[in-house]
């Protein structure tokens, strides 16, 4: 039986990284959905009674299942629908994209960005503690097209929905040249790579807006 | 071999209580390496350089960091004796949401609890309440947290009850008055070899804190 779009919807919001990432995952495997885009300022009922814990975006619902958090979401929706796998086979793998997705959200994030953002130590070391952070990532995806390998996985998509179409927006918007390429040739081949992917382009958020977003973010991080 | 399995651990650390707790559930065995965080050992930094912290499962010679990727990991490659994560995606879904719910919420205020005072202790005690209450809302009448079995959510969280004690003590908090379900459910786990041998004596976890509070922070 054919899927038919109701099957799937997803609740997000235009500029996250975390709802980014889960469309280009549908996307991968072909599967129809609904896109619910939310308010995340003035947040819906829909949302607060379907994310009673987190009150957050990405929400996916499957046939009644609902689930939150982007790389849950990521490993159902993999193991949902097996063509075109995003975590690998071997356990010691998957083990290694898992440790290094978690590495990109709750490390690189905060500290690449808003640690950045806030400057409390000023700018020049915050840009350095951050840079040391990235140097992981450049060993990791040497010589390979994608951390996945020949195609994108499971840290392409976390680590590609964050770096280059959310921080980098923000870094623009800072004036700040993060991961130049001299220092880091590895990882901008790698985003040379992701853009070069169909499925990627159509599901980053558009360019101007995106900075004008995370400029905003800046903003409020800075008054925080 | 048990020489295959080297476990860099620490005793108290309700982080490596999980990875034993799995590694015991499967029945594997395993070579335990106490570490002394004050003084960390070469082959801890250099199997992970990252954080640089404990739990870490050096398998065949290669390192695996986090302690429920690492339960994931066991759970993967025993995966016919008594198996720790469910099959069906949406409940493994469920399991990993709550394993990973708890990773967020306590890490930070649990740490406050006994390292800090006045205020920033205040803050601590409403967070890790309001963490109490969601997940024995999440337990509700269930034997275990993801139904009948033993599972990723009980590992995740059981380690904590070894520290209830220190946190009643050291930071004035209310917890197995208040929580009747979830002291249950701890008493359910423990009648498991594995979580019995993993988790510490609370008294013991009590006195290690109060030293450290006295000798190496100053707090009285």
């Amino acid at each position: 039986m054919a899927e038919k779009e109701e099957d799937v919807k997803l609740l997000g919001f235009w500029a996250s990284p975390f709802t980014r990432r889960v469309e280009m995952a549908l996307k991968l495997k072909g599967v129809p959905y609904e896109y619910l885009e939310q308010d995340i300022v003035n947040k819906s009922p829909l949302l607060l009674q379907i994310n009673p814990v987190y009150k957050k975006v990405p929400v996916l619902v499957h046939k009644g299942n609902i689930l939150s958090e982007s790389h849950v979401i990521l490993e159902y929706i993999d193991q949902i629908w097996k063509n075109n796998p995003i975590l690998p086979q071997d356990p010691y793998e998957k083990a290694m994209a898992l440790f290094w997705a978690k590495f990109v959200d709750e490390q690189v994030g905060p500290v690449a960005f808003m640690s950045v953002a806030k400057a409390e130590k000023g700018v020049e070391v915050a840009i350095k503690e951050a840079q040391e952070l990235f140097m992981f990532l450049e060993k990791e995806v040497t010589g390979k097209d994608f951390f996945g390998g020949k195609t994108i996985g499971f840290l392409d998509l976390v680590a590609g929905s964050m770096i280059p179409f959310c921080l980098a927006r923000g870094w623009e918007g800072m004036g700040i040249d993060m991961i130049p390429e001299e220092k880091f040739p590895e990882l901008n081949r790698w985003i040379k790579n992701l853009k070069e992917i169909e499925i990627v382009r159509e599901c980053i958020p558009p360019r101007e807006e995106q900075i004008e977003h995370m400029k905003k973010v800046v903003e409020r991080i800075k008054s925080a | 071999m048990a020489e295959e399995i080297i476990l860099l651990d620490y005793w108290a650390s309700m982080f490596g209580m999980r990875t034993r707790i799995a590694l015991e559930e499967k029945g594997v065995k395993y070579e335990y390496r106490e570490e002394d965080l004050s003084n960390k050992s070469p082959l801890l930094l250099e199997m992970n350089p990252i954080h640089k912290k404990i739990p870490v499962l050096i398998h065949k010679g290669k390192p695996i960091c986090e302690s429920i990727i690492q339960v994931q990991y066991i759970d993967e490659l025993w995966p016919d004796t008594n198996p720790i994560l469910p099959s069906d995606p949406y409940q493994r879904a469920q399991a990993r949401f709550w394993a990973d719910y708890i990773d967020k919420k306590t890490y930070v205020p649990c740490k406050a609890l006994w390292s800090e005072t006045g205020e920033k202790q205040e803050a601590a005690k409403m967070e890790f309440t309001e963490v109490l209450k969601t997940l024995e809302s999440e337990l509700g009448d269930k034997k275990f947290f993801g139904g009948n079995e033993f599972g990723l959510v009980d590992i995740a969280f059981i380690g904590f009850y070894s520290w209830f004690r220190t946190y009643e003590e050291v930071a004035n908090l209310t917890i197995v008055a208040k929580f009747p379900k979830l002291i249950s459910w701890a008493q359910r786990c423990l009648k498991r070899e594995s979580v019995a041998k993993a988790l510490p004596d609370s008294d013991k976890v009590l006195k290690s804190v109060s030293d450290h509070r006295k000798i190496v922070l100053g707090i009285d």
